[in-house]
This record gives C-alpha cells, structure tokens and sequence, in this order.
C-alpha cells in the first residue's frame, strides 16, 4: 500500500490515470481547476495515454465528452458550480444517449450573489439528469469512487453517465492520506472499455441522437428508469468487487450507530466526518444519536435508508441546498418516501457557511424538541 | 468530373421537395464516401433524417444539440484518433443558425483548436426548421417572420455575417464558399477540405423552397442566380491566400435573383438599388 498525503483534487487526477480514460475534455473552474492542471500535467509528462481536448467552456466539455463516448470510448470530464450549470442541456443528452461518461465535481454554490464556496446546489440541481450521483467524504473515497464508477456506468445493465461529487475547498484542497492502488490491480478490476452499444465504425453504421415523436420518446425515458433501478444491484456487485481487490468496503449508504439511535442525522458529503465526531461525543454522554451517510445519491437507495432509520424516534436531514419553499432535496426526497418516521429538515452550510459541533448539536436538540418542519442553521442574527 | 452514384443520404427522408439543404448532403458524401462520420447540429437536417426508427444515414451520424455540432466533433476526432482510426473523415453540417449566431462559440473553439474535422455550413438563411426567423446569416432585405416587412419595416436590416472571414481570420488553413448549383465547383471544394491536415470550413448557400419562396422545381435556378447576380460569391482561401474560384461570364442583374422569391417581394426600388451597389462594390473588389 502507498500511502500519499495528496488533495482530493489530486486524489482525483490520479484515479483518472489509473482508469486510462482515452478522452479527457475539461475546462478549468474554481475549486476544480487544479484536476484540469494535474490531467494537464500527466499529459504533458506522458505519464497518461489520453486525448486531452483544452475546450473553451464547459458545455463543451461535455459535448465534446458526448461525442468522445459516442464514438466508443472512455472519457473523463471534470466541473463545478457554474460550469455544472452551463453543461445543463448536455447533461441530459449525455444520459439520454446512454453514455457511460465519468465525471467529477467540485461542489461549490451557484450565483447570484457570485460564491466560490461550498454548498451542493449544482449536482442537486441535475439530479433529473439521468446521472447517477455519488457524494463522497474524503480523498480515499474521491479516487475510489472514480474507478468505481467507470465499472459501474460501463455496465451494460446501467449505460448511464456517473458523477462523483466532492466539496468544493473542504475536500478539494485539503490534504490527507490517501492510499493510491496499484495500475495492476486497477487494471483487472477495470478493464479496457469495449463499446458494445454506442460506437461511430464505418464498418457498423449508427445513427446516435435521433428525434423521437411522442410514439417513441416516452420508452426511451421508461429505459432509464429502469437502467437506474438495475444500477443499485450492479453497484453492489461492483463494490464487493471492489473490496475484495482494495479491502475498502462502500454501500449505497454509511450507518454509523444507527441500530439502536433514538435520533439519526442523514447528509451527505464530507459533513459527515464532523457528524462522526459529535455522535461520539454525544454517545459519550449516553446521547444515542447515530448518522446516516448517503452515499449514492442517484439512485437513490430508500430501501437502505428506510431500514437504517426505521426504529428512530426522529430523524434529522441536513441539505445543503434549498429548493425554496419546500426545504432541501434529500430532505423532500426521504420524506417523499418514507411515511412512517418522524423526519426534520435542516438546511445547512450554504456558500461555504461553518457548520460547527455547536450547530450539529443544536440540529439535535431541535430534532428532539421540533417546532418546524425545515430550519435554517448558522443564519446571523437578526436575520 | 466523374460523380459516384452511390447514394450515401438514402432516399426516402421527410426533406421538403426541393430541399437544397439534402443536395448539399449528397454531394458531399459522394465525395468523402463511406469512411466517413457524420456530425449534426440541431435543424431542419437532422429532423428530416433521423425520424426515430428510420435514419437516411448510410454512414455513422451523431447528433447531441443546436449549438454545439463542433465540440461533438472535437470529441468524436479525438476518440477515433485514440482507436488509430485517423484515415476517418469527421464531416459537421451545421445551418446557418447553428453556425453563424447560436454555434459560433463551439465552432470558434474547434477551428482554434485545430482539429482535423470538416466544418460544412448550409446555409438557407434563416431558421427554416422552426419556421423561418431571421438569423444571423439572413440577408439584408429579407423578410422572415422576426425581421417582417411592414409599415415601419423593409424586412432585415442588417447584412449577412460573414462567417467565412470568421473562420479564416482564426487561421484555419482551408475555407471556401460553394452552392450546391455548382456541384463540380462545391465538390472539388470539399475534396481539399478532406485533403486538408487540420480544420476546413466550407460555407455551402443553399437555397430553401419554403423559406425562400419559390416553387419546389426551381431550387438549383435560384442557387445559379445568387452566384450569377454576385450575391452569393464563390472563392477559397487556402493557408490565408484568397481566390475566386467562379466568375461569372456577364453578371445580371440583381433584381432577377430578388423578384424570384417571395422574400424580398416587398422591397421598393430604393432597397434593391441599395443591395444592387453593395453587390457591385464587393464585385468591383475581386474583378468580379
């Protein structure tokens, strides 16, 4: 095992070099830019094998990225915030043609007023993409999850594009230890990308994006539900697969002192490594207080989460992002789901807002003394 | 010049009668011919060819959206090129909406980039797929339905834009002019731009009977009267030398071109003698 104190930026780049990803389209945006720099870098150093396309602006990056993998191969593209934004109508073209593009983003909130910081706005605001959505809590999972994720929209059960997403600063300039797998290993866990279903071959002529009358349209949408609901069953493959080469274990979702917590916090993304931190010391005071990681946002597993939260007393969901009036997407989407428990909303850390213990412990004394459905936290005073 | 008969568009598409824009098509590919990927931008083309299950495209075709025809193919030529399948022509038809005005940032970045792709607009002018609005290509006089003539209005009033120069000003070594009226002089073009180690931009003018406003049988008559009138010139330029490729024996007129479509009917004496000295400056330029 090599163990490298790298960003999760950097995490990220060196999954893509173990993935050989033969298209890299990408576009540089704060906090992304510096996976663009690294691919640059490893390019220009022929330590990779890759196309790497200096495109000039996002929606060509993932147009470019559509053609790439229209045209059978693997690609890798890399985003955030605005740049997420501006790939809108791409996004769902690349879903909708099946392509089995990897891409990362830096999370940061969308303008106005005009933020570099960290909320999830841009990838929540795509969840109808047709992507699948992975958020992640540290450099580990960051490259992890790349590598996985190739097999996993590779897979002819899913055919559908794949984002991992990581917050903006918090993860992507924040070093820690990361243990970076061997091309060996990475290779038989992740072979050559053979297209089967999405190819431009002189010698097998296809039409790709073709307009579909109200006869056809609405199958082609049915075939991606279905795709999404298969994907939970082939991300449970691949992540056996994937522990038993890496000894690193991921599920759709992370329970930590679930079974028996009378109050669960759920969010997703690297908050939940300071939710670690105050279910112990609650715990401590004999608080049973446990969290629930989302991990896979899309699909999205209400099974798994249903059995994690089912016996609580209350539950707490922590978003950060706010779909106005309603509350925040995984908020609306549990509660959407699951009848039976007692759920609260708390929208939290927009624009890079400190979510601090005293916040998350406060989220825990309003859960258990609820006087509204959603709450903002950390807002000043006066406000 | 010896023209393949083998179709590569097959018949049977939901093009108009008279379509310039599937001759433009045809010719093209009976030049490039079979190892060859096609690339679409959102427009009349792509609906009329790829009703979903039908396609008329006898080679490999992608179509993703309206504005971004040559990013697709900058990931397309990058993709084939990693499959060491560079020998494969990467053709783009674009229409003037989706070159001139909405597309122009991707094109831009493409041509810049220098990919060995061939970038053919056909032009008609305006959005024909949606009906005829005006776009950056529509020429001045014309009247669309959001440049109309009207009490207050002559149509359009601004010149075409002049994509070409465009295109040649960002140093892509092969750009040319064409009309499907001169197949000859449109293939030979698009045989260099094949030949071409890099971008090549050719801006194809291509009449439209709906658009237009003329009948269905006269499509080709009203692409020789744009060339033979000076309104539509044809020329190449090659690593940035320019020229001419077609001079016209004796120019007409420009009111023959004018009076044949319904476009410009409403035009009063004084906007022609205006688009007749445009012309005849332009010409007086290139010794046309």
């Amino acid at each position: 095992m090599v163990l490298k104190v790298i960003s999760a930026n950097k995490a990220i780049a060196e999954a893509v070099r173990l993935s050989r990803p033969q298209v890299i389209p990408v576009y540089p945006i704060t906090p992304q830019t510096s996976i663009s720099e690294y691919l640059a870098q490893f390019v220009a150093d022929g330590e990779i094998d890759s196309e790497y396309i200096k495109v000039e602006s996002e929606h060509s990056s993932m147009s470019a990225a559509v053609g790439a993998s229209g045209a059978g191969v693997r690609v890798f593209t890399a985003t955030s915030s605005q740049g997420m934004a501006l790939m809108h109508e791409i996004l769902f073209a690349a879903a909708g043609l099946r392509t089995p593009i990897v891409m990362a983003n830096a999370n940061r909130a969308l303008a106005a007023p005009l933020s570099i910081w960290n909320d999830h706005q841009d990838s929540i605001s795509e969840r109808d993409a047709g992507w699948l959505q992975i958020y992640v809590e540290n450099g580990q999972e960051a490259l992890d999850s790349i590598i996985r994720s190739y097999k996993i929209s590779e897979d002819k059960d899913v055919h559908l594009p794949s984002m991992v997403c990581l917050d903006g600063f918090i993860l992507t300039h924040t070093v820690e230890p990361v243990d970076i797998p061997s091309h060996e290993d990475v290779d038989n866990f992740l072979p050559n990308y053979v297209p089967e279903h999405l190819y431009l071959d002189p010698e097998r002529p296809m039409s790709i994006g073709t307009l579909a009358d109200p006869g056809y349209y609405m199958e082609a949408r049915y075939e991606m539900e279905l795709a999404m609901k298969r994907s939970m069953k082939v991300i449970k493959r691949v992540n056996n697969e994937f522990a038993e080469i890496f000894g690193r274990e991921y599920g759709s979702v992370e329970e930590y002192y679930c079974e028996d917590a009378e109050i669960i916090l759920i969010t997703m993304g690297s908050l939940c490594s300071t939710i670690r931190d105050v279910v112990d010391d609650l715990r401590s005071n004999g608080e049973k207080v446990g969290m629930l990681k989302i991990r896979t946002y899309r699909p999205f597993p209400k099974e798994d989460i249903y059995n994690a939260i089912k016996n609580a007393d209350k539950v707490a969901v922590l978003d950060k992002n706010i779909t106005f009036g309603i509350g925040g997407a995984l908020y609306t989407d549990i509660k959407s789901k699951i009848r039976d428990v007692d759920i609260y909303g708390f929208i939290v850390g927009l624009g890079g807002r400190d979510i601090t213990p005293t916040h998350l412990k406060d989220i825990v004394n309003k859960t258990k003394n609820p006087t509204q459905d959603i709450t903002w936290i950390g807002l000043k005073e006066g406000v | 010049m010896k023209i393949p008969e083998e179709e590569l568009l097959a018949p049977g598409h939901r093009g108009c009668a008279g379509c310039g824009a599937t001759i433009g098509v045809r010719l093209a590919l009976k030049v490039l011919g079979r190892n060859t990927v096609a690339v679409s931008a959102t427009g009349c083309l792509e609906v009329i060819t790829t009703p979903y299950p039908e396609t008329a495209w006898e080679i490999p075709w992608i179509h993703v959206a309206f504005e971004n025809a040559a990013s697709v193919a900058s990931g397309v030529e990058r993709a084939l090129k990693t499959q060491g399948k560079e020998d494969v022509n990467v053709v783009v038809f674009a229409g003037d909406g989706g070159t001139a005005d909405i597309g122009m940032q991707s094109l831009s970045g493409a041509m810049e980039r220098g990919h060995n792709l061939i970038y053919i607009c056909y032009d008609n002018e305006a959005y024909m797929n949606t009906g005829i609005q005006r776009s950056g290509s529509t020429p001045y006089g014309a009247s669309t339905t959001t440049s109309p003539h009207g009490k207050e209005s002559f149509g359009e009033d601004k010149p075409k834009k002049n994509v070409p120069l465009i295109m040649a000003a960002h140093g892509v070594p092969y750009v040319a002019t064409a009309s499907i009226s001169y197949p000859e002089d449109f293939m030979k073009k698009v045989k260099k731009a094949a030949e071409t180690d890099g971008p090549s931009y050719i801006h194809l003018n291509q009449p439209c009977t709906t658009g237009w406003g003329f009948n269905t049988s006269k499509t080709i008559d009203l692409g020789r009267l744009a060339v033979e009138t000076g309104s539509w010139i044809l020329y190449e330029i090659v690593d940035g030398e320019f020229k001419v490729t077609y001079r016209p024996a004796q120019r007409k007129p420009v009111t023959e071109y004018l009076n044949a479509q319904k476009r410009f009917k409403h035009l009063a004496d004084e906007e022609k003698d205006k688009i007749q000295e445009y012309i005849d400056n332009v010409c007086a330029e290139l010794r046309i």
